[in-house]
């Protein structure tokens, strides 16, 4: 037995009924299970388990968001040293970065678990780790530049009144990271959205994302490929398409994320872009379909967003839907409606809110199919 | 006994915290989204409300033996429309500024459901002077709450309570922003949830 375990082992009585710190039994419940999948066998019933749990399926979220979240670093340095005018070196562009990004996870994580742990501990829970991916997604959707109070207390909100008060993990309706952000985006436009945002470190300079450009009917100024690659403005994860799709196909591959949704998100993008290419009355909607691909946080939205089991539809037709509408509804806001030029926050949340609407009329449709074939025959 | 023994005076207080018209029996949600923005269009809703519901009780109390049941209904909006084009008048005259700021919500108190539902529930079947205390009591208890959320929203959405800046120019300076959430109607409907929350959590007549 290695070491952590042995000493896990030691301090368990401390936690049991009875024990010095039995109030803190979820704590030490939360970390060991975090370190240790638990060995406890069902006794009674017929139970088919997989060997993967739910905290080992949030760590490979977080393994495929590493790409993201790395170049994300690099990019704040990036645009920070081209809006001065001065070259770095690859490690001094990721090092202005990280001292940017990392003050972020660090907020997000500790406001979100200390309100996850304490809710825990008052109710008699075991700690959900469902604030393990939020917390790391949190920072990511944020503009670089974003003050650390306001972060604060947006997480605080979207834990509390998105998750805690719904029941906690798995039973909360919205995605408590998108919640974080269009909290901030309502509450505090200045810090959110405009120009003066999206580069950090200099003062009024005026940075601004494609995606804002296009709202504002302007001929982009970055390449399709500089978008691809994510050298552009934008929040610390959603620029680089690439580094996405890097995380996207680590999802596929370990069956984390449902391909469904992913693939019919960005089918739906493409269907409600070509309408527009079709209508063409300004230059956003002529723009090509595929563009809205690698502006903004469309593929950060359909990959790591929508993917969401807790919040999407649970039904394999459902899932379709959703992803489907998801698409649509992001780039139909998008286009239409230049005010909010993150369309992609705003239609996952409202599909959110659908999901099990969608799932209630796959399974009835499912029943009222599989009925008929039972009368037929009477 | 008395007209000011505490028996008499239940109708009075039981409404304004145990028995509280919105965060209890949830009546009249629709106006608490909609002025409370800021504390004085709210305070003076407060006492317009509170005004029209003491004495539309009192009047229906007053004739409740006379009305035939089956026009009860009309009657009642008759006395209360009456009451608040008089409220509206009022305000109209002596406090122009906020007037203008109420608009069309003065006139609405005439579908606020705390009046109806008192007309029905308790000015029907009692006698006036009860009545006008239950009046009084639910008016309060829905003043109450509305100058609650007022002062949350004022103080966090703009800074300033009565339209005096509270919140220091130091904190601005320093990179606090007002929340403009605050200021949107779903807020408010958020803000009076956790009311209704936190009440029902202390009480336990409400936990049933």
């Amino acid at each position: 037995m290695n070491p952590i375990r042995r000493y896990l082992d030691k301090i368990k009585p401390n936690f049991e009924k009875g024990g010095k710190f039995e109030k803190l039994h979820s704590t030490y419940d939360a970390f060991s299970t975090f370190l240790f999948v638990p060995n406890t066998v069902t006794r009674k019933g017929t139970h088919i388990r997989d060997a993967s749990d739910l905290k080992r399926t949030m760590s490979v979220v977080i393994i495929a968001l590493a790409p993201a979240l790395l170049f994300g670093m690099w990019n704040a340095g990036f645009q920070n040293s081209e809006a001065l005018g001065i070259t770095r070196t690859l490690w001094e562009n990721f090092w202005f970065g990280f001292c940017k990004v990392f003050p972020i996870i660090v907020v997000s994580y500790v406001v979100g678990l200390s309100i996850e742990f304490g809710v825990a501990q008052a109710r008699g829970h075991e700690v959900n780790e469902g604030f393990l991916v939020s917390g790391i997604l949190i920072p990511l959707v944020m503009p670089v530049g974003v003050p650390l109070w306001m972060v604060a207390v947006a997480t605080a909100f979207a834990v509390v009144f998105g998750k805690e008060i719904f029941g906690g993990t798995g039973m909360n309706i919205w995605n408590p990271a998108l919640l974080t952000r269009a909290f901030l985006f309502f509450a505090y436009p200045t810090a959110m959205s405009g120009d003066k945002v999206w580069v950090s470190g200099v003062d009024g300079f005026s940075g601004a994302t494609p995606l804002s450009e296009a709202a504002a009917g302007q001929p982009l100024t970055a390449s399709l490929c500089d978008m691809f690659l994510g050298l552009i403005p934008g929040s610390v994860g959603e620029t680089s398409t690439l580094s996405i799709l890097i995380g996207a196909a680590i999802l596929l591959f370990t069956g984390v994320a449902s391909f469904r949704v992913m693939f019919s998100v960005f089918a739906g993008g493409a269907v409600m872009g070509l309408i527009f290419n079709l209508w063409g009355a300004n230059s956003y909607m002529e723009t090509p379909f595929y563009y809205h691909y690698v502006m903004g946080g469309f593929a950060f939205g359909a990959v790591f967003m929508a993917t969401d089991p807790v919040t999407g539809s649970h039904t394999a037709t459902g899932k379709w839907i959703y992803g489907f509408l998801i698409g649509l509804f992001a780039v139909l806001i998008r286009v239409l409606n230049p005010s909010y030029p993150e369309g992609m926050m705003l239609s996952i949340l409202l599909m959110n809110t659908f999901a099990p609407l969608i799932d209630y009329y796959v399974v009835s449709a499912n029943i009222k199919r599989r009925l008929k074939r039972v009368t037929v025959k009477a | 006994m008395s007209v000011f023994s505490s028996k008499k005076l239940k109708p009075l207080f039981e409404p304004i915290i145990t028995n509280n018209p919105v965060t209890v029996q949830v009546l009249g949600i629709c106006s608490a989204l909609a002025v409370t923005v800021k504390l004085e269009p709210a305070l003076v809703m407060a006492l317009a409300v509170t005004a029209v519901t003491a004495f539309s009780n009192l009047i229906i109390s007053g004739i409740r033996n006379f009305i035939p049941n089956s026009i009860r209904i009309i009657v009642q909006l008759v006395i209360i429309s009456l009451l608040v084009i008089i409220v509206d008048q009022i305000l109209k005259a002596y406090a122009y500024n906020v007037s203008k700021q109420l608009s069309v919500f003065v006139g609405l108190i005439i579908t606020n459901c705390i009046l109806m539902g008192r007309l029905e529930a308790f000015a029907m079947a009692n006698r006036p002077w009860p009545s006008f205390l239950d009046g009084i009591g639910n008016g309060a208890g829905y003043g109450l709450l509305l100058v609650l959320v007022a002062f949350i929203r004022e103080l966090f959405g703009s800074g300033t309570l009565l339209g005096i800046k509270i919140i220091p120019q130091s904190f601005y300076d320093f990179g606090y922003h007002n929340n403009n959430l605050i200021i949107l109607p779903p807020m408010a409907l958020i803000i009076v949830g956790v009311i209704i929350w936190i009440q029902r959590a202390n009480t336990k007549e409400a936990k049933k």
